[in-house]
């Protein structure tokens, strides 16, 4: 048997030199350090979508992409498939993980300034990787066709409506339509599992190939401390410990999607009201929170214009953090970046705790 | 002299190349954006255009009491007023498009959305909506109550 791996090995050796690429995973170290734990939360969201993938592939096999047929098929697959409660907990449970996982990933980049020279590549991909896991949760919303999903996307799709010049072409592009019809529907689900995924697919490649090929950021100061210089070999250690955590994340997930099984509510009526007490997912919180105190007008400008406009450009802003601290980038400490970061953590949390409690 | 105007001519002539070949691969690009871009634009549904419907029996609609109405493809609020006055409005909340309902411990019509609320003249009075809901008109012919557009 042995002796029968080895010869695929060489064989694969010979023509495309694998043993450059051992030899490089053999030279690969992770920096120990007060800070490594936070190390781990980028593996974690990258196993959270794996999950998204296998289970989403599943779902594919009996969801129904159509006003009249989506949320029947999600019956369907709730009560009549076979551990199809399964799958579909699993699958919503794991998207909201996920989105947790990867914002803690984001903030702890953040605050440990690892997005800095060299990492600027790698810090993007990893902002457009969080919007589009956004968009995921968004579109994905959607796809029972309840009564909660159907307004929340009318809010969101109308939020978009009111950027000036560009907001109402992107709105009936997301719609399909001037209202949220079926056809919104199909083209949500055409965003969910065709142009998110391609899209996400290709800066998760650039991703991976840069941390691999850049290795882990160290901490400021980390290099000049030769006491501290621990580090640990990612090949296996790493990947071992990494995996056990994966193990746990799955166990968690199973808990969870048995113990709450992920509710389909009501189906939609585009002739009911707006339910009281309607809400969008928790990491849309904040932002709709937020819509609610500002005022109908100000200065003139429609308070919603004036709120995404605010949002969009903190959003931006944020992206940009390699390039306009350039502190860190030259090994200084910079305090102004963690107070904006301790604002915005503050502020998210705040509202998101108010959102929950009105 | 003459190796200058040479390469001069030479100049112009790529110049004329790249000009050519550049806007050629513009046009290029634009044959194919455009079908792309009016492919995802939806096509106009033709739609019967409705100008009344029919709610119900005047005995049948309570005092402060609001019920949605489906009027063609958008939803309408009836509402009726303690004093038994009838008024009609399209029920889209002129904030961020949600439903809108009747809320008779409140005695508002209300947006469960954003908290937005309007009297029952339709007019925002409080929460995040920057204009009132846009009227119909309440017709009651007999015992019929109809609900007919504005004109």
């Amino acid at each position: 048997m042995k002796n029968k791996l080895l010869t695929i090995y060489r064989w694969i050796d010979e023509r495309v030199e694998l043993r450059d690429l051992i030899e490089f995973m053999g030279k690969k170290y992770v920096p120990v350090h007060e800070h490594s734990v936070w190390y781990y939360f980028g593996g974690v969201s990258l196993f959270l979508f794996i999950i998204q993938v296998v289970t989403g592939i599943l779902l594919l096999f009996y969801y129904k992409g159509s006003e009249e047929l989506a949320f029947e098929s999600i019956q369907f697959i709730m009560s009549k498939v076979e551990f199809g409660w399964l799958i579909r907990s699993i699958h919503s449970w794991a998207a909201n993980l996920f989105i947790l996982a990867a914002i803690i990933h984001m903030f702890s980049v953040y605050f440990t300034k690892a997005y800095r020279k060299p990492r600027e590549i790698t810090w993007l991909t990893g902002m457009a990787m969080l919007f589009l896991g956004m968009g995921f949760g968004f579109s994905g919303y959607l796809l029972p066709w309840n009564e909660l999903a159907f307004f929340a996307t009318k809010v969101g799709t109308d939020i978009a409506g009111v950027v000036p010049l560009i907001g109402k072409p992107i709105m009936i592009l997301l719609r399909g339509g001037e209202d949220v019809t079926g056809a919104t529907l199909s083209r949500m689900f055409g965003f969910h599992v065709a142009i998110f995924p391609g899209l996400f697919v290709v800066f998760l490649g650039i991703h991976l190939l840069l941390v691999q090929r850049q290795g882990m950021s160290e901490p400021i100061g980390f290099e000049n401390s030769p006491a501290n210089q621990k580090t640990m070999p990612f090949f296996p250690n790493f990947l071992l410990r990494d995996l056990l955590l994966w193990l746990l994340v799955l166990n968690v997930i199973a808990i969870l999607a048995v113990l709450f099984p992920w509710e389909l509510g009501v189906k939609a009526d585009p002739f009911a009201s707006a339910p009281s007490g309607i809400k969008p997912e928790w990491y849309f919180m904040f932002m709709f929170q937020s819509l609610k105190y500002i005022p109908a007008q100000v200065f003139f400008v429609d308070g919603e214009v004036l709120g995404i406009l605010l949002f969009g450009l903190a959003g931006l802003i944020w992206t940009l953090v390699p390039f306009w601290d350039r502190k860190s980038a030259a090994g200084q400490q910079n305090r102004l970046v963690n107070y904006v970061g301790l604002f915005v953590v503050l502020y998210m949390i705040l509202f998101t705790i108010i959102g929950w409690l009105a | 002299m003459e190796n200058i105007e040479q390469t001069l001519a030479k100049q112009s002539k790529r110049d004329f190349l790249k000009y050519i070949l550049g806007g050629s691969f513009l046009a290029w690009v634009a044959t194919i954006l455009y079908p792309l871009v009016a492919y995802l634009k939806p096509p106009k549904q033709a739609e019967v255009e409705v100008t009344s419907v029919k709610v119900g029996k005047l005995q049948d609609i309570e005092k402060e009491s609001g019920q949605i109405v489906k009027f063609g493809n958008k939803p309408v609020i009836l509402v009726r007023a303690a004093n038994g006055e009838l008024s009609a409005f399209n029920a889209t909340c002129t904030h961020l498009d949600c439903t809108v309902q009747f809320r008779k411990d409140m005695g508002v019509i209300w947006c469960a959305c954003h908290n937005g609320k309007y009297d029952l003249t339709g007019r925002n009075i409080a929460g995040p909506p920057p204009r009132p809901l846009d009227p119909l008109r309440v017709v009651v012919q007999g015992e019929e109550v109809f609900i007919s557009k504005n004109v």
